[in-house]
This record gives C-alpha cells, sequence and structure tokens, in this order.
C-alpha cells in the first residue's frame, strides 16, 4: 500500500526539497514502520523527527489524516492504505 | 584575519575583522538553535568551524564549516548519539585534543564523546558513562552536562572534566578510567560540605604551558590547582565576589587569569549593575577590575564559554552578555570595544585567527 508523508517547510532541505514523499509500505504498517523507512531514505530527516532510542521528539507533533498520533496509538499507530501522515513543529520556543 | 564566533540562544553569528577594531557580522547562522558549543580547529589547511546546536523541536547535533560559514556539513547520521539507552540533549563544549583531528564533545546528559576524523562522528567515552558515581550527578538549573573538556597537551592519554553537577574528574589512560578531583572545592548546597564529588563547577580554563596548573570558577568559590586538580585552593579574596560563571588563562601567559564577577547565586548580576572583567597577573593572588570602556546599568549576566581569548599579541580578550551585547579588548583587557549589540543571550564566543 501507499501513504502519503508531508512535511513542514523546515524539514524539506533533509528530504531533497520535497514536501510530500510517497512511500510504499506492508498492509500492517504502523507509523513506526513508515519512521523507520524514512531513515533509510532520508536517515537526516529521521533524526530531526526521532531521537537515538527512536523516540519521536517531545515537541515534534505527528498526525495521521488530521488526528494526532499521540492521542492514537504513538508510533504503534496502524496505518491505513492511501493514509496522509503530516509532520507539524508543534507550537514552542521563545 | 581575525574570527569571532558569537553562539547565542537562537543562533551563530560570525565576526571577522582585519584589525581586531572594525567588525563585520554575518548570521544568523543556524537560526533558532541554541549555539552552546563552538570551536576552531586551525590544525587544518582549511580552518574548520565545529558548532553544537540544538533545535528544540528537531534535537540537538554538530555541523562543521570549512570555509568560514559560507557553507555548512551535516552528516546523514547523527555524529554524536548515545549508544546506550539515554538522549543526547544538547552538546555543551567541543575541545580540540592534543592530536590531528581528534575533538572531545561534553554533553547534557553528562557524558564525553571523542571524534578521531576532525568531528564529523564521534564515539561515547564508556570509562566516564560507567563511572560508579553516575547515578549520583545531579542536574543544575542549565541541566546536568559535562560542559568543560581540557585534553592535556602533553600527554593524549591525560584528560579532565567538569561537569555540573558532579565537579571536576580526571583520567590519565586515554577515558578508561576516572577519578574525582574536587579536594577543596565547596559545595554549600550539602550537608557535607567538601564531598568527594558533587560540586557544581562552573568552568575549568588551563593553560598549556603550565598544564598542571588549573582555575576553576564555582558555583560560589574561586580555586586553582598547582598540582593537576589533586587539590585546590582559593584564590577568591582578592574578587569582589566569588560567584560567576566565566574563567578564561590568558593565551601567553599562564599566570594571567581572566573572571567575570556575579554579585551570588541568588543576585545574579555585576556588582552594582557595573560590567566589570576583573584580571589576574599572579595567577589569582591578586585582581584587578577592568572598566575601561564598560557600561554602567549592565544587569545582565557572563555565561561560563561566553568569555574567551584569541592567540594574538598582544592578546585579545572577548565577552557576550545574555543581553546580546558582545565587547573586545585589543590590549589584554586595559581598553573595550563593542562588537555587536541586540543580539539574542550569548552563549559562548570563540576567537582565532584564520
Amino acid at each position: 500500500m501507499e501513504i502519503t508523508v508531508r512535511l513542514p517547510a523546515v524539514l524539506r532541505p533533509a528530504a531533497a526539497d520535497q514536501a510530500t514523499l510517497t512511500l510504499t509500505l506492508p498492509e500492517d504498517a504502523t507509523l513506526g514502520t513508515a519512521l523507520d523507512l524514512l531513515a533509510t531514505r532520508y536517515p537526516l530527516l529521521a533524526r530531526r523527527l526521532r531521537d537515538e532510542r527512536s523516540r519521536v521528539r517531545r515537541y515534534v507533533n505527528i498526525y495521521l489524516d488530521g488526528e494526532d498520533t499521540r492521542r492514537l496509538a504513538g508510533v504503534e499507530t496502524p496505518l491505513p492504505a492511501g493514509a496522509t501522515v503530516e509532520v507539524i513543529p508543534s507550537v514552542a520556543g521563545g | 584575519m581575525h574570527l569571532l564566533a558569537i553562539g547565542t540562544r537562537k543562533g551563530l553569528w560570525l565576526a571577522t575583522s582585519p584589525d581586531r577594531r572594525v567588525w563585520e557580522l554575518s548570521g544568523p547562522h543556524h537560526p533558532m538553535t541554541e549555539v552552546c558549543a563552538v570551536a576552531v580547529d586551525t590544525r587544518r589547511g582549511a580552518p574548520r568551524l565545529l558548532v553544537g546546536t540544538t533545535s528544540s523541536h528537531f534535537g540537538p547535533t554538530v555541523v562543521t564549516s570549512d570555509d568560514l560559514g559560507a557553507s555548512w556539513q551535516e552528516p546523514d547520521h547523527a555524529p554524536i548519539a548515545f549508544p546506550v539507552d539515554a538522549s543526547l540533549e544538547r552538546v555543551w563544549q567541543l575541545a580540540l585534543g592534543p592530536e590531528p583531528d581528534v575533538v572531545y564533545a561534553g554533553v547534557q546528559p553528562s557524558a564525553l564523546f571523542r571524534s578521531g576524523d576532525g568531528g564529523r562522528s564521534f564515539a561515547l567515552v564508556e570509562g566516564l558513562w560507567e563511572h560508579p558515581h553516575r547515578p549520583e550527578w545531579g542536574a543544575g538549573f542549565g541541566g546536568q552536562a559535562v560542559h568543560t573538556v581540557l585534553p592535556d597537551p602533553r600527554d593524549a592519554r591525560r584528560l579532565t572534566v567538569a561537569m555540573s553537577t558532579g565537579g571536576v574528574y580526571r583520567s590519565a589512560d586515554g577515558g578508561g578510567s576516572w577519578k574525582a578531583r574536587n579536594a577543596g572545592i565547596r559545595a554549600y548546597f550539602l550537608p557535607d560540605e567538601y564531598p568527594e564529588f558533587g560540586q557544581c563547577v562552573h568552568k575549568v580554563a588551563r593553560h598549556p604551558a603550565a598544564p598542571d596548573r588549573l582555575y576553576l570558577q564555582n558555583h560560589h568559590g574561586v580555586y586553582r590547582s598547582s598540582d593537576g586538580g589533586d587539590t585546590w585552593q582559593s584564590i577568591a579574596a582578592g574578587l569582589p565576589t566569588d560567584f560567576g560563571f566565566a574563567m578564561v588563562v590568558h593565551p601567553h601567559d599562564p599566570d594571567v587569569v581572566y573572571n567575570f564577577p556575579l554579585t551570588a547565586d541568588g543576585d545574579r548580576f555585576p556588582p552594582a549593575g557595573r560590567c566589570a572583567v576583573y584580571r589576574s597577573t599572579d595567577a589569582g593572588d591578586t585582581w584587578t577590575a577592568l572598566r575601561a570602556g564598560l557600561p554602567d546599568g549592565f544587569w545582565t549576566a557572563v555565561l561560563r564559554d561566553a568569555l574567551c581569548t584569541d592567540t594574538a599579541t598582544p592578546a585579545g580578550i572577548y565577552f557576550g552578555s545574555r543581553s546580546g551585547e558582545v565587547y573586545a579588548s585589543t590590549d589584554e583587557g586595559d581598553h573595550w570595544h563593542r562588537v555587536a549589540e541586540h543580539l539574542p543571550d550569548v552563549l559562548c564566543v570563540r576567537a582565532a585567527e584564520v
């Protein structure tokens, strides 16, 4: 199945300047599966999103079809075919 | 050309000057990242800038530039990553080792990393990470970090680090084993005021020509060691206060040392709001205030790595404030002029001839 990953402008240089990525994943893929695949294709992007313990960084929010994945099952959240995963930096900093 | 790197809470600025009087600023480089650590490696054919950045959103990393900031490089892999159950939060110090291409990184949480490829990739120094004291190392307000790394220029196996809290540790075997070296340093905030470790050391400085002489700014207390850290003696008597963060040694004279006193832990301003660098020319026995060209009404602070020297003769001395001002002296501190103002909080400054 295919899913779409949408990136904020600030992260696009780490993904060959693409705003949208298409990932081909197995049918039982989770958000973690998608992030693992990103780590092989765009390792610099992947480590902006997760630390070395594979934990999503505190002020990085990842939405699945408009739902905050932290309120779903985090990286264990199943991804349906055709899903749109959107990375949005949270409101933080000063 | 003279280069002054200014790390701030919201990015890096680079100041260049042909004469250390007229400065041209570029920046922000790496905007909206905290820049706590900068090193300028002038041992290479082209000087390399190494910069530790931390994005509040996207985490910490180390970037390098071999063209004085015209372009920046960052490897795909994380230059510094814990291979154990910990996550890098911030790079506090980048220090050049005595061997070519060796760079050390002191980080938060308290750990030391070593690079053998000029700062492109680092490995955890496991001897310090596995130290039995580590569970008892605490966090100061800035976080728990190794903020000072002092490789010994005589012997690559000898290393000294300092952390808040924890204190000073020294290795004689390349980082394999470490001993606490805090005898005589007071920890007024603990029931035992002179513990083996647990001190909140703010900065330690040394001169390469006298590696066993160390100068230390503590969380209250200013000290000197003449035996590589085995014992410490107070040199605070000639200063207006014994609180502060910064401490640096003159580039050519191990008896000349600079400090920026703040009133107290609970009053983190220069005494009476008068901006003053203090200099000792007798290894800390006596101190003189250097104020020519510096302002009154300076209700701000100079942080632990925001005071530095260059290597020129006469020596240049530089400092930056949390209010975003940067001052320079081209005559060893006798007179000062402003290099920059209205920058974000200055976290570190580093000067070099490039």
